[in-house]
């Protein structure tokens, strides 16, 4: 069993409203050293071992599903969960 | 003419798309559920608005993925005029069928609203009533319309003319190029966020959006009188 953990951003090209929204609040609490804030989100996907190849199918999943490539972009990282 | 009009669950503008086809129009309508997989009786097909699957993951996202979706591409690819408003703007672009995507709204408020629309392009099986550059009262109701495309589909969106609406004078949404819809190359699939539906009668506070119907039908009755 591993464990996928799926980070989504939006790309640097487009702007993030409720990015800079969270910013304004940041300098409105006089944390003005805050020069840019991005929201994302965060996925976790538990997959089990089969004769698929994990990163083919964690793109696949990534790029149909999870993300909309015109504006996202993605990143992931694979764990191994130990006990099964 | 017979239009489908197709509900996945969340959608909750699909009674006011019925009626406006129905009532308004005065054509032949059926609400289409989003398991089913045969679309081959309609002659149109019509996403409406709302929250299909709750908006969840992004909107449109999963209703994409509907059995319906696919027998609504192959609608498309066969000419069909196909018409996605708010939602199912959103559900068009997730399902690649219309370039670009929907963000949300600059100031992150949801706009609900009547926006005049101005008619950039009335050439199109949608957009034949209406004259060029005419302005046209027509509700919104979404929190994310905010249209994005990259440069490159920018350009290629006004190289073909697909700009069909634009906001005439304040965008509520901070879309890029004020773009309220578009078309896809062949002109025959239509995304549009604001509601025409909502705007078939008077009594609902504007009838302007019952043209976008009547061109639907004009264009389908002229090339079925071509083909006889």
């Amino acid at each position: 069993m591993k464990k996928v953990k799926v980070y989504v951003t939006l790309r640097e090209s487009v702007l993030d409203p409720q990015g800079s929204a969270v910013m304004g609040a940041l300098h409105s609490m006089n944390y003005n050293e805050v020069t840019d804030v991005r929201i994302g989100k965060f996925l976790e996907l538990q997959i089990e071992e089969s004769d698929r190849d994990l990163d083919t199918a964690v793109k696949e999943m990534c790029e149909k599903l999870l993300t909309n490539t015109v504006i996202e972009d993605y990143r992931y990282e694979v764990e191994e969960v130990a006990g099964k | 003419m017979k239009f489908a009009v197709i509900v996945f669950p969340g959608s909750n503008c699909d009674l006011d798309m019925y009626h406006a086809i129905k009532d308004e129009l005065g054509e032949e309508v059926e609400y289409v559920w989003h398991d089913e997989t045969d679309l081959s009786g309609f002659d149109g097909v019509l996403l409406p608005g709302g929250f299909s699957y709750g908006d969840y993951l992004r909107c449109g996202a999963i209703s994409r993925f509907s059995n319906v979706m696919s027998e609504v591409v192959k609608a498309a690819e066969a000419g069909k005029p196909v018409l996605g408003v708010c939602n199912g703007f959103q559900v068009l672009t997730e399902a690649g069928l219309l370039p670009g995507a929907l963000l949300r709204n600059k100031n992150l408020k949801f706009m609900c609203r009547t926006v005049g629309l101005k008619v950039i392009n009335n050439e199109t099986q949608f957009t034949s009533e209406y004259k060029k550059d005419e302005v046209i009262q027509i509700p919104i109701a979404h929190g994310e319309g905010n249209y994005y495309c990259d440069e490159e589909t920018l350009a290629r969106l006004k190289a073909n003319n697909q700009i069909v609406f634009t906001y005439a004078s304040e965008n509520p949404n901070g879309s890029i190029e004020d773009i309220a819809g578009i078309v896809n190359e062949k002109g025959n699939v239509l995304g549009m966020m604001p509601h025409p539906e909502r705007a078939a009668n008077d009594i609902m506070g504007g009838s302007d959006g019952l043209a976008l119907f009547k061109s639907i039908v004009k264009q389908w009755r002229e090339s079925h009188v071509n083909h006889a």
